[in-house]
């Protein structure tokens, strides 16, 4: 199993929500996350003092899927989330030992 | 109050209900600027240290009320001694007075002038908290206000209206205070700010305001609340002089915002929200000293140019050094001396005095005139704060410690936050709130 991870621009949370249904996706995880990447963030002057935002607002979405559908469904999520400007984010995937639906005590894919 | 009042009513005036209604609407109203102005500096400030701000002026409330019926308004505006102190023992308290006894040749109380004046005394000390923000101990501030307004703020209101103070016998104008009011709070400032210090962090960390609405509602306030201090200080409308002072007030204040908002844009891009609250206060400013000497067409000179020159002047601070954080300085200093000078250009010589201003065929005169006063002030003001902020300092010390200035003032002298940011996002987790479902659901079932 793998963990994909995607930090997007929260207005393309809807877009990437209806791709990961279409793909088959039964369950997701969203969490109001802040950052940056390699643009930084961006600046406000008041009074003449000028201020550095660094954090901006991202969605950060987690996905547990099987091996095999990882790295289709990560394109799912780039084309989806991708406006082609600075700060679309990032999307990655680790490997995951274990997993157990928590009613039913079902382990690894069946719990999927 | 402004130098000739007395000659204008040649008859033993009456008490007149119109203009005691109205000088009571305008105390309430230049009541309402000193919470507007905590408002206006706690949206400025950052979440830690905003209580603080909010009651760095709510306190002047406190303090100046109590000495002002005890001693001040009998120090400000009581028989003059020699030009730079009043006195009259049936002041004291304010319990010598007959309650249909009138101001000297108004039409209204005694008791109506005194309650007017005493918001003037209140927001002024109220006003130099903006350069403290964030660092100094509240009851080292305390202190300063009931010293400061007793041996400055009190003398300087009579020098400059109170009958035989002598800067009113040179007849410097000051309709509502760009002298008595904002160059002295100004000036003040910048003597405390000497003894204080820069708050830690000050051009390495962000303090960005924390609450720009708050901003927008204190100034909006404050615009508000001036139109009872400025249209107030003719004491009456009898001959419409009041109705000129509100209607610059307005032009005045709006020209500022503008100005402000221009100079932003052109310098730094966009236009800012507290650019918007702050040149409209700055116009305010400018607008308190000339308002019943100008036309409505110079009001809007007064005001751009007032706008523009505080927009630039809050740059200073980061030249020099000084950590005037939330620009009183910049805006009332700067705003105070422009429009005091302004007086002697634009003053049309028609309205409130018949001193004419340079661009109205007056000469140099008013000019200068008006340049004593800006000076002296400024130079009183300055030199008695910064010796009170040094006694203070030596005595009790002015400053907050270092861990408590870095932590938030807030819970370190109030013992509260401004904000509660423990169920933010929805609730809390994992903690069980008091049985209010429980006792919903039992009245229900019943």
């Amino acid at each position: 199993m793998k963990l994909i991870t995607a930090v997007i621009k929260p207005h393309r949370l809807d877009e990437v929500k209806d791709a990961l249904q279409a793909f088959g996706v039964h369950g997701l995880t969203i969490t109001e996350a802040s950052g940056y990447g390699r643009q930084r963030g961006h600046t406000e002057v008041y009074r003449g003092a000028e201020y550095t935002v660094d954090l901006v607002p991202k969605i950060r979405i987690e996905v547990l899927v099987e091996d095999a559908d990882a790295e289709e469904l990560t394109d799912v999520i780039v084309k989806a989330a991708r406006t082609g400007k600075i700060g679309d984010g990032k999307v990655w995937s680790i490997p995951v030992d274990d997993a157990v639906r928590v009613r039913t005590g079902e382990r690894g894919p069946d719990a999927l | 109050m402004p130098p000739g009042i007395l000659t204008l009513a040649a008859d033993k005036a009456t008490l007149s209900p119109a203009n005691t209604g109205f000088m009571l609407i305008c105390s309430a109203l230049v009541m309402v600027m000193t919470p507007g102005l905590a408002f206006f500096y706690g949206g400025m400030v950052r979440v830690k240290s905003v209580l603080n701000m909010l009651m760095m002026s709510f306190i002047s409330l406190g303090i100046v009320t109590i000495l002002w019926v005890l001693y001040g308004f009998g120090l400000a505006f009581g028989t003059d001694k020699g030009g730079f102190i009043g006195w009259d023992g049936h002041f004291a308290g304010l319990s010598g007075i007959g309650l249909t006894e009138l101001w000297g040749a108004t039409t209204i109380p005694v008791y109506v002038f005194a309650v007017f004046q005493l918001m003037f005394a209140i927001i002024t000390p109220a006003l130099i908290s903006g350069a403290l923000a964030d660092r100094v101990k509240f009851t080292a501030w305390a202190l300063f206000i009931a010293l400061w307004v007793t041996l400055v703020y009190f003398p300087v209101a009579h020098w400059v209206w109170g009958e035989g103070g002598w800067l009113f016998e040179l007849q410097v104008i000051d309709f509502a205070g760009g002298t008595a009011v904002h160059i002295n709070a100004g000036a003040a400032a910048l003597g405390v700010l000497l003894v204080v210090g820069k708050r830690i962090g000050f051009k390495k960390d962000p303090m960005r305001p924390h609450s720009l609405p708050l901003v927008m509602l204190g100034a909006g306030l404050l615009w508000f609340g001036w139109f009872g201090f400025n249209a107030g200080s003719w004491l009456g409308n009898d001959d419409g002089i009041g109705a000129v002072a509100f209607v610059n007030t307005q032009v005045a204040t709006a020209a500022a915002m503008l100005g402000w908002l221009a100079y932003e844009k052109l310098r730094h891009g966009s236009f800012t929200t507290l650019g918007a609250a702050s040149g409209a206060v700055a116009g305010l400013v400018a607008i308190t000293p000339a308002c019943g000497a100008v036309s409505p067409l110079g009001a809007i000179a007064v005001g751009a140019i007032a706008g523009v020159l505080c927009a630039m002047a809050v740059n200073l601070k980061y030249k020099f050094g000084y950590d005037d954080s939330l620009d009183v300085i910049g805006v009332h200093l700067v705003g105070g001396v422009a429009g005091s000078l302004l007086v002697g250009l634009f003053a049309t010589g028609g309205v409130q005095s018949k001193a004419k201003g340079l661009f109205y065929g007056g000469g140099f005169d008013q000019l200068g005139r008006q340049a004593v006063g800006v000076v002296c002030v400024l130079l009183y003001s300055l030199v008695v704060s910064y010796v009170l902020a040094k006694v203070i300092d030596l005595v009790m010390g002015f400053r907050v410690g270092e861990d408590e200035e870095v932590a938030g003032i807030d819970q370190a002298a109030h013992a509260e936050t401004a904000y509660d940011f423990t169920g933010a996002g929805g609730g809390s987790i994992g903690r069980k709130g008091p049985a209010l479902g429980e006792a919903l659901t039992k009245k229900v079932d019943a």
